[in-house]
C-alpha cells in the first residue's frame, strides 16, 4: 500500500485518495489554434520508470488535491504538496 | 528438432525420460540480423515464428531481458475471446480466435485451448440492450453469439447470486460459445519452439539499452551482450513501450499500469465457463489444477512495479462474492501483477513508425493475451513488407492525432480513468 503523507491531515492509507495522474503535462491556453498542443495535452505523457509528479485528491479526507512526486519502481513517495501554489 | 508426438512420449518414457531435446537452443547473440524482435513474451515470439513461416525470413533474433514466459505472457488470466463491437476490432480478434482455434497444431506443442465459452452478465434491461447490439454486430461478423435470459444463465451457471437480496440481479447474458482460455507459459514456449525449428536465435538475459543509428535510421541495437545490428527493429515489449520509445526518440500516448490477477486454493470442478461481472470489473474461470482464477481492475496509478497492491485485492474478493456468494469462504493463494501500456482508447498500436526501420507493437492494455497470434501474425507481415497488415489498418499510431481512436472501453482520454 502507498502512505501519502496528507499536508492537512497527515499520513494515510492510499485508499483514501482519488489518483489525477501526471501533474507535469500543462493545459494549453485556451485559445491556443494549435491542434498539435492539444493533442499533446491529452494524449502523450512521458511516463517514466522512475520520479514522477503526479496528482492525487484526498477524497474521503480534507478533499485538497497534492501533487506527489513519487517513483514508479518501487513506489516510494519522495515529497508531497498542495496543487494550488 | 524431433516432433513432439504420442510416439516420442512412449519412447522417451522408456528411457525414463532422459533424453528429450531442449526445447529451443539457448542462442548467443550473433553480428548481425535482418530482423530484431526485442521482448521474448507472446507477442515477440509469434511475431518472430510468423516472420519465418509466413514470409521465410529465418535469420531473425528475439531479444528478451529477462526469460521468455516471464513478463506479462506468464501472468495474465489467460481469457480468449472475440466479443468486440467496434469495427477493426471485431475482425482482428475473431482472426486471432480462429488462429487459436489450430495452433496447438501448428505449432506442434499442445497450448491446451479450451473453448468453454465466455459469460458476461447483464445486470439491468438496458444492458441487456446493448449487449443484443454487440451480438447482432458479431454475428454479422460471422462470429458466434448468444443473448440469454435470466432463466437459460440460472440454467448454465446456477451457482451465481439469483437470490432475491442480490446486490444486482441478473437479467440475462451474453455468450460466446467458442471463447476460452489457453495454457499460457505453453504459449510463449510453443512459439518460442517453432521459431527456434524454423533458424530464429532466441537470446535471454539480453536487455536493450538503446538502438543504433546510422543518420535518421535505426540500424542496431545496444544490448547487455553488445552492440547487434538489424535491418529492421521491432518492439514488442508489452508495459515497456514508453521506456524503450524515448530511447528512440518516440513520444506516445502510453501510460505503464499494473493489473493483478488471483488464484484460490484448488476445488472441486465447479465453475464451467469463464464468467465476466456486467455490474463490476470481474471475471473467474477454473484452472485444470482446480483453483479459481480471478480479474479485476488496475490498481489505478502509473506502476512499473511488477507487483499489486492490496486495495485492488480487497476489491476483486468483494466483488467474487457479490457475484458467486457460495465461495465466500475460499481462501486467496496468490496474487501477482503485471505492467502493461495502457492507451488512452484502450485499443492497441501496431504500425510502423516515422522512426526509420523501427515498428511498434505495444499498448495492448489488459488485453493482449487472446491477441497474441494475430498480433504475430500482422506484426510479422508489417516488419516483411513495411506496410501494415489490413487486419491492423485501424491501430495505427496517427489515429489520436487524427481523432480515429477505436474507444472500445468507452472510457475516455486518460488511461488511469479505465
Ligand atoms: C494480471 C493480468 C491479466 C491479464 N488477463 C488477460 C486475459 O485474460 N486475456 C487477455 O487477452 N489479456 C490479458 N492480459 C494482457 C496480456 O497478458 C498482455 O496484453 C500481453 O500478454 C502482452 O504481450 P506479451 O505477451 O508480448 O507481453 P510480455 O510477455 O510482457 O512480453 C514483453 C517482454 O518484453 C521484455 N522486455 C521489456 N523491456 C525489454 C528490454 N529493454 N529488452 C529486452 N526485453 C525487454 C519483458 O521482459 C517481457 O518478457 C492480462 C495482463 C495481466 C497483467
Ligand atoms: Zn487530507
Amino acid at each position: 500500500m502507498l502512505r501519502i503523507e496528507c499536508p492537512c491531515c497527515g499520513p494515510r492509507d492510499h485508499d483514501e485518495f482519488r489518483y489525477g495522474g501526471d501533474a507535469s503535462v500543462m493545459r494549453p491556453r485556451h485559445d491556443d489554434p494549435d491542434p498539435e498542443s492539444w493533442y499533446r495535452y491529452v494524449y502523450v505523457r512521458k511516463n517514466p520508470p522512475g520520479p514522477h509528479s503526479e496528482f492525487w485528491q484526498h477524497v474521503t479526507g480534507c478533499r485538497q488535491w497534492l501533487v506527489v512526486e513519487r517513483d514508479t519502481r518501487n513506489h516510494s513517495i519522495l515529497s508531497v504538496g498542495f496543487a494550488r501554489k | 528438432m524431433s516432433r513432439y508426438s504420442a510416439f516420442s512420449i512412449f519412447r522417451n518414457g522408456l528411457s525414463g525420460q532422459k533424453n528429450w531435446q531442449r526445447a529451443w537452443r539457448a542462442a548467443e547473440p550473433k553480428p548481425a540480423y535482418d530482423v530484431i524482435i526485442v521482448g521474448g513474451g507472446g507477442h515477440g515470439l509469434a511475431t518472430a515464428f510468423y516472420l519465418a513461416e509466413n514470409h521465410g525470413i529465418r535469420n531473425v533474433a528475439v531479444l528478451e531481458k529477462g526469460y521468455i514466459g516471464g513478463g506479462n505472457v506468464g501472468r495474465n488470466t489467460t481469457v480468449i475471446r472475440s466479443n468486440y463491437l467496434l469495427d477493426g476490432n471485431t475482425q482482428f480478434y475473431e482472426f486471432s480466435v480462429k488462429l487459436w482455434e489450430g495452433l496447438s497444431q501448428a505449432l506442434n506443442f499442445n497450448v491446451m485451448f479450451s473453448q468453454r465459452g465466455q459469460i458476461v452478465t447483464a445486470h439491468s434491461a438496458d444492458q441487456l440492450d446493448t449487449f443484443s447490439h454487440r451480438a447482432n454486430v458479431m454475428r454479422l461478423n460471422g462470429i458466434d453469439a448468444d443473448i440469454l435470459d435470466r432463466d437459460e444463465v440460472r440454467r448454465l451457471v446456477p451457482y451465481l447470486d439469483f437470490s432475491d437480496t442480490a446486490r444486482f440481479p441478473i437479467h440475462g447474458a451474453i455468450l460466446q460459445g467458442r471463447a476460452g482460455t489457453a495454457r499460457h507459459d505453453a504459449v510463449a514456449w510453443g512459439y518460442a519452439r517453432a521459431a527456434d525449428g524454423h533458424g530464429v536465435d532466441i537470446i535471454q538475459n539480453c536487455e536493450v539499452t538503446g538502438f543504433v543509428r546510422d543518420g535518421d535510421r535505426i540500424v542496431g541495437v545496444e544490448t547487455s551482450k553488445g552492440r547487434i545490428g538489424a535491418g529492421k527493429v521491432g518492439l514488442a515489449v508489452a508495459g515497456h513501450t514508453s521506456v524503450l520509445g524515448q530511447k528512440a526518440g518516440l513520444e506516445l500516448p502510453i501510460e505503464s499500469h499494473v493489473l493483478q490477477a488471483f488464484v484460490t486454493e484448488p476445488l472441486k470442478p465447479l465453475v464451467d465457463h469463464v464468467v465476466a461481472y456486467g455490474a463490476d470489473h470481474f471475471y473467474v474461470s477454473q484452472s485444470d489444477k482446480g483453483g479459481l482464477v480471478f480479474g479485476g481492475n488496475l490498481d489505478g496509478y502509473n506502476s512499473y512495479a511488477q507487483r499489486g497492491n492490496l486495495g485492488i485485492v480487497r476489491e476483486v474478493a468483494e466483488a467474487a462474492i457479490a457475484l458467486m456468494p457460495c465461495i465466500s469462504r475460499v481462501r486467496l493463494l496468490r496474487h501477482w501483477g503485471g505492467v502493461m501500456d495502457m492507451t488512452p482508447d484502450a485499443s492497441p498500436i501496431i504500425c510502423p513508425t516515422p522512426i526509420d526501420g523501427l515498428y511498434l507493437n505495444g499498448g495492448w492494455c489488459y488485453g493482449g493475451f487472446k491477441a497474441t497470434p494475430a498480433s504475430g501474425w500482422c506484426f510479422a507481415h508489417t516488419l516483411a513488407t513495411g506496410k501494415p497488415h489490413p487486419l491492423i489498418a485501424a491501430y495505427g499510431l496517427d489515429r489520436f492525432r487524427t481523432g480515429h481512436t477505436l474507444d472500445e472501453a468507452g472510457a475516455g482520454p486518460a488511461a488511469w480513468l479505465q
